[in-house]
């Protein structure tokens, strides 16, 4: 099933899955509750994980120190929430402060601590590991070990009432600005020249360095572009859980790290679609059957890795 | 009879012979060297991570493959025991079938994720691991009927264990015969193979050594030594809990250890889990006094004093580590080794 190149096999999957679940939930207004909330917690996900998959895709770089991006977002949109006021007008700033922070940090990592070490699988994975354990502790002296309260703005609290149905607005909210980043992204990737060199650099990027481009100054710009994204995705994930602490970000590596292996190392359609599988599954599981809900991401894994052992969208590059 | 001992494997440096021969004698003779229970404990926690940090640098060291779930079986060999004694009675049928029940599961655990994944990228083995090991840390806790939960279990441990002397021997022992294993493991045909595809795979390969196999059965060696390291350890503790052994942090130590102490050599997973524990231990004082000392520091520098607060020691270490990876990767052993 192809439409032009695009395999539209995994979409069926999701489609499935997400219609599947509607006799086994029962009600239809719990199923539109659950399914917005697992869409939220997909999108959100997805903002998080794009950056790393795309990075390991262009330069084979795993950065393992990645769930810091998403820690330091989140304790950058405590900070700013306090100092703009915490109302909507300051969500914009708080949201914009974290990507900034995240992605002036990226720089400095890629910068100093992972480009001595490109090409060398073993020495990322310990390096990496390395810069995440100073950088966890750097977090404690500047903002101290206890767990922060992130205040959503008034506006967002609640819930919408339709009918029967009832949604809460900040997953309504994240899954807008999640549709918007990945909007943004796809239309970079598909129509820009600059997406047209990052695609191709995937492709083969000795071949875009013998026409002439930098792939290095490409790959920076792409590493502090996710870890942006990371922060963004931080700052928004700790306003969904309304507290950050900085195991957030290692909680968050591991649903990360599932996402990327089952959408395909390196695929940024398989990492939205992943992400996607993995927010829709956890929240159904979550609901039919609370015990099996810890072992539903990893169950997911495994089966997606029987059918599709290279992931979803397999790059062909392992 | 050294040189068998050591399968061959001298420390080939007057300097490490030294610092080796003083942690073993110090660990051989700890409770009539440092009586206290501290000091004792201590040395306990030396003689499992020794051992531990030894497995997983057949691993890391020997056969380059990152595997984050050294925890979990670590912590398989403690519930291991825990579970078997709490629901028979205290005796040596209980920690026998405890134990056996522990290896053969991690032998098969190990073996599924080293099928699985190991045919691919390191990559690929790291992020499976650090999966499987969450996903195992969370099954321990919530499934509270069996492992105790957050609270995880106490157990009483047969007449003849419960003296601490007697205990920490046991302990002792039992590490000691397990490194000396591992040291033949690595120094046989089968770990000349392993280092042979660190080094080069592809070649390795080329040669007519099939190097899934070779990584699997390391893989499964690692695991079944980090399964007993976590026997011995809730034996000594009597206690066994998520915190104690499946904890990420735990991972993270065992990793600074083999990376600062040496890896590639038996003798650096020593050094550094001996370097590491004694630090964890006793390097929280002596910041303690340093940051008190500083407490008078001009406003401006009030950020030194929270730099030097105890509970920050392992910010020091990282940055040991990363420095370490990038200008030492023989780690302190490589130094002395010069």
């Amino acid at each position: 099933m192809r439409v032009g190149r695009f395999d539209l096999i995994p979409i069926v999957v999701l489609a499935a899955v997400a219609l599947g679940a509607l006799p086994l939930v029962g009600s239809p207004s719990t199923w539109v509750t659950l399914t917005v909330a697992g869409l939220a917690m997909g999108l959100l996900v997805f903002i998080m994980a794009s950056g790393l998959t795309l990075v390991f895709g262009l330069m084979d770089v795993m950065n393992f120190a990645h769930g810091v991006f998403i820690a330091v977002g989140a304790y950058v949109a405590v900070s700013a929430m306090k100092l703009f006021g915490g109302t909507l007008s300051a969500l914009l700033p708080a949201m914009l402060a974290a990507m900034l922070v995240a992605g002036l940090l990226g720089a400095f990592f890629e910068r100093v601590i992972i480009k001595p070490v490109y090409g060398q699988h073993l020495k990322q994975i310990l390096i990496t590991t390395g810069g995440m354990i100073v950088a966890e502790q750097l977090i404690h002296v500047i903002w101290g070990p206890e767990l922060l309260p992130l205040q959503r703005p008034d506006e967002l609290r609640g819930a919408l009432l339709w009918g029967d149905v009832a949604i809460e607005r900040y997953r309504l909210a994240a899954v807008a600005v999640g549709v918007l980043v990945f909007a943004a992204m796809a239309l970079t990737l598909n129509r820009t020249k600059l997406g047209l060199l990052i695609r191709a650099g995937v492709e083969n990027a000795e071949m875009v360095e013998a026409m002439g481009y930098r792939i290095r100054r490409l790959f920076i710009g792409v590493f502090v572009a996710g870890s942006a994204l990371a922060g963004l995705g931080g700052a928004l994930w700790g306003m969904y859980q309304e507290a950050v602490t900085v195991a957030i970000g290692a909680q968050m590596m591991v649903l990360i790290f599932i996402v990327i292996i089952i959408g395909g190392l390196g695929s940024v359609t398989g990492c939205f679609v992943g992400a996607l599988l993995v927010g829709l599954v956890a929240n159904y599981v979550g609901y039919l059957s609370p015990k099996v809900a810890l072992g539903s991401n990893i169950l997911l894994m495994v089966l997606i890795l029987l059918w599709r052992p290279q992931g979803l969208y397999p790059m062909g590059k392992s | 009879m050294i040189r068998t001992l050591l399968s061959g494997d001298l420390p080939r440096s007057r300097l490490l012979s030294a610092v080796l021969v003083a942690i073993f004698v110090a660990l051989a003779a700890a409770p009539f060297l440092f009586p206290g229970t501290r000091s004792l404990d201590v040395a306990a926690r030396v003689c499992v991570f020794i051992l531990l940090a030894a497995s997983y640098d057949l691993l890391l060291g020997y056969t380059g493959i990152v595997s984050f779930a050294h925890t979990m079986f670590f912590g398989i060999g403690g519930y291991g025991i825990g579970i078997a004694v709490a629901r028979m009675e205290p005796s040596w049928t209980a920690l026998a079938v405890g134990t056996a029940a522990a290896l053969l599961v991690s032998l098969v655990l190990s073996f599924l994720i080293g099928l699985f994944s190991l045919r691919v990228k390191a990559i690929f083995f790291a992020m499976i691991t650090l999966a499987v090991a969450s996903f195992f840390a969370i099954l321990a806790s919530q499934l509270s009927g069996v492992t105790g939960g957050e609270d995880g279990i106490t157990f009483r441990v047969p007449e003849a264990l419960r003296m601490r002397v007697t205990a920490y021997y046991v302990v002792f022992a039992g590490c000691a015969l397990l490194f000396l294993g591992l040291l033949r493991v690595v120094n046989s045909p089968f770990g000349r193979v392993l280092l042979a595809i660190r080094e080069n795979e592809f070649r390795a390969e080329a040669l007519g050594y099939r190097t899934v196999i070779y990584r699997t059965v390391a893989n499964c060696l690692g695991a079944m030594a980090a399964a007993l390291a976590g026997v011995l350890y809730a034996l000594w503790l009597r206690y066994t809990g998520p915190n104690t052994t499946l904890d990420f942090s735990i991972m993270i130590d065992i990793l600074l250890m083999v990376v600062i102490g040496g890896m590639g050599t038996m003798y650096g997973a020593a050094i550094g889990a001996t370097l590491f524990v004694v630090a964890q231990n006793y390097l929280q004082d002596l910041m303690q006094l340093a940051s008190g000392a500083l407490k008078g520091v001009p406003s401006f520098l009030q950020f030194v004093p929270e730099l030097l607060h105890p509970d920050r020691w392992l910010l020091w270490l990282g940055a040991l580590f990363v420095v370490c990876v990038y200008y030492f990767p023989a780690g302190i052993v490589g130094r002395l080794r010069r």
